[in-house]
């Protein structure tokens, strides 16, 4: 628990039952308010510092509407985790604050045509051949070599590069937000360090709340869009979450540095230097937005190379082709990123540079950003649960482009410390109560498990309940656990 | 965690996903080194990596506290990229120059074996969130560090 906990609820003005706001007098220099999307039960673990830090985000130039925070919101640096702000094209600021490090961080549902049934008796094996297959963990080395212009490819061109060098199929883009790759991107921008980082770890999960997991689907909500999605009871999927490696660390650092010279040149002043920004169309902006999309790009082709490795892995144990096993890529959602997107505010059509860090794009049906074949139903949306908690495939709405600046939840969102989680938990514990539920768990090592025991993170169900309520997306199905490999 | 003298060197404090500390020293060189002690503990239990390979780290800065920061990524680029998990830590020293400050130092260690070395969350990057380099006022110095974990 943490050590230090003011009441959060004295400080807020109820507008619902799910909307919290930090009135602009909160903090001298606020520019608009700041709004919590949090139930009152997950107003109780919310800590201090959260709002803190999203106020200090509403001090931040051309900020449009009110600095938000998704209900898994938890305190971070710069930004809050959960944290969501658009800031205006002309008179706005970009900042890599919004972002964070784990550029495009982000999620992959992957389905099959397994039932948890015929999966279910052999799920240690198959979960450990995946912890073999797919690299994790700190210092551990890609199987590809890459070489400095497929390094290149990669940065410009993301989950296509990827598919066109043999690892996947050209369907895995179109079920990728961006379709896998921003165009924006401009390899020229990014380090010699950061490629240097980035080149070894193309194709790893990498370490803390990173994973791979084999679930099922436990409950459908929604029947006509879980069909859309191609998604039924008792089927199996995979989920892998991962981001940027070492590349996006690289370029998030390189470019504080540059930003934070920036903010002085352009005369900003910060409530945090983390918060280090520049004018949206400024050169340092600029070059930051490019530098981040080739690190964004660079995610996309690391979980496509995973996704083939697990096929691969899949087809192998089963003893089936790829094609019989069905395991088209459901979606991939970004939730570290900043886009350039068209919102309504005030009644006026604008762009604005959305900052999502720790929070996923919800776009609505009909926006012509969300693939062909989900067009009707509105983006999915996957929401990770923590290691042995369900995980949620929800769908956008127009809601979400009223509301949110068409954002949802990314997750359940810490409610405990790693350190905390150590002394409290022994990993091999954890390990011993999942089996028991069914759940086996593959790590480097038991104090990993610790590290992510589900009792330090908020329960998922409450999070996306919030969401759910709240309009922003809408339940589709509910996945649980089987197997998860983690480094 | 507890020096020779029975002196604290650092210690971590409360922070609910990253790893945030504060690191002690008698002169403002210890503390740089301290902090960079701090840093690898979270990964990996530094007490049991041996002191074999050398890497000299010089850096400029505008600032002290962006000087601190760049120290501490330089150490997490030659962990990642070179392959070294680093033990022992020395600041020769910390000068203002002209343009800000500048640093010399020297960090040991061995190649990362992962069939020996037992890592727990990777550091991914040090952050300038609550970054702080203070001169006590009984002599002596702190920095605070806040990392993405």
């Amino acid at each position: 628990m943490p050590e230090e906990r003011k009441d959060a609820a004295s400080i807020l003005t109820k507008v619902n039952d799910y909307t919290w706001d930090i009135p602009m007098t909160y903090k001298p220099g606020m520019r608009v308010p700041g709004r919590i999307f949090v139930s009152r039960e997950l107003l109780k673990s919310l800590e201090h510092d959260t709002l803190e830090q999203t106020a200090n985000v509403a001090t931040l130039p051309g900020i449009q509407k009110y600095a938000m925070a998704m209900p898994d919101a938890h305190s971070g640096y710069g930004f809050p985790i959960g944290g969501v702000a658009a800031f205006d094209r002309n008179t706005g600021i970009i900042s890599p604050g919004g972002v964070g490090y784990d550029i495009n961080c982000g999620v992959r549902i992957i389905r099959t045509n397994l039932t948890a049934d015929e999966v279910r008796p052999r799920m240690k094996e198959l979960i450990e051949l995946l912890f073999h297959e797919i690299p994790s963990g700190v210092g551990s080395k890609s199987k590809i070599r890459a070489s400095d212009s497929e390094l290149t490819d990669a940065f410009l061109h993301g989950a296509k590069w990827a598919v066109e060098s043999g690892y996947g199929v050209p369907e895995d883009i179109e079920h990728c937000e961006e379709n896998g790759f921003m165009k924006i991107a401009d390899p020229s921008k990014v380090s010699e360090k950061a490629r240097n980082r980035g080149k070894p770890q193309l194709g790893t999960l990498g370490s803390g709340n990173h994973f791979l997991e084999v679930q099922y689907v436990d409950e459908v909500y929604d029947e006509e869009v879980a069909n859309v999605f191609g998604l039924h009871k008792g089927q199996v999927t995979v989920m892998v979450h991962c981001g940027s490696r070492g590349a996006g660390h690289q370029i998030c650092d390189d470019y504080l540095k540059i930003l934070d010279k920036a903010t002085h040149k352009y005369g900003i002043v910060l409530p945090d230097r983390q918060l280090a920004c520049a004018p949206a169309e400024s050169p340092e902006g600029q070059n930051y937005f490019k530098a981040m999309a080739a690190g964004a790009n660079y995610a996309w082709a690391n979980r496509q190379v995973i996704t083939h490795w697990v096929r691969g892995a899949f087809a192998r144990f089963f003893r089936r082709d790829m094609d019989d096993l069905g395991m088209n890529l459901i979606y991939d959602v970004a939730h570290n990123v900043a886009k350039l997107e068209e919102h309504v505010i005030e009644g006026e059509k604008k762009m604005v540079y959305v900052h999502r860090k720790g929070a996923t794009r919800a776009f609505p049906p009909g926006h012509p950003d969300v693939p062909a074949v989900y067009r009707k139903v509105g983006q999915p949306v996957l929401i990770p649960g923590s290691m042995g908690t369900p995980s949620f495939v929800l769908h956008g709405t127009q809601t979400a482009m009223e509301l949110t600046f068409g954002s949802a939840c990314h997750g359940a969102g810490r409610v405990s410390s790693r350190a905390a989680a150590k002394r409290e938990f022994y990993g091999e514990t954890i390990q011993k109560e999942l089996a028991a539920r069914g759940i086996s768990v593959r790590a480097t090592h038991p104090s990993i498990i610790a590290e992510e025991a589900p009792g330090v993170y908020k329960p998922s169900e409450e999070v996306v309940d919030v969401v759910h309520q709240l309009g922003i997306a809408r339940k589709v199905v509910k996945l649980m656990p089987m197997g998860v490999a983690k480094g | 965690m507890q020096g020779e003298r029975n002196e604290k060197k650092y210690e971590y404090l409360y922070h609910i996903a990253d790893a945030k500390f504060r690191a002690y020293g008698s002169t403002m060189e210890e503390a740089f080194e301290n902090a960079a002690m701090a840093m690898f503990n979270v990964m990996v239990n530094t007490s049991k990596i041996e002191a074999k390979e050398l890497r000299k780290i010089e850096i400029t800065s505008p600032d002290i506290k962006m000087l601190l920061a760049e120290w501490l990524s330089e150490l997490l680029y030659l962990f990642e990229v070179d392959g070294i998990v680093f033990c022992e830590f020395r600041m020769e020293r910390i000068e203002k120059t002209g343009e800000g400050f500048s640093l010399t130092g020297k960090a040991w260690g061995e190649p990362i074996d992962l069939s020996r070395h037992m890592f727990d969350t990777q550091v991914k990057a040090v952050t300038l969130h609550e970054l702080e380099v203070q001169e006590k006022e009984d002599g002596g110095f702190w920095v605070q560090v806040v990392v993405d974990t």
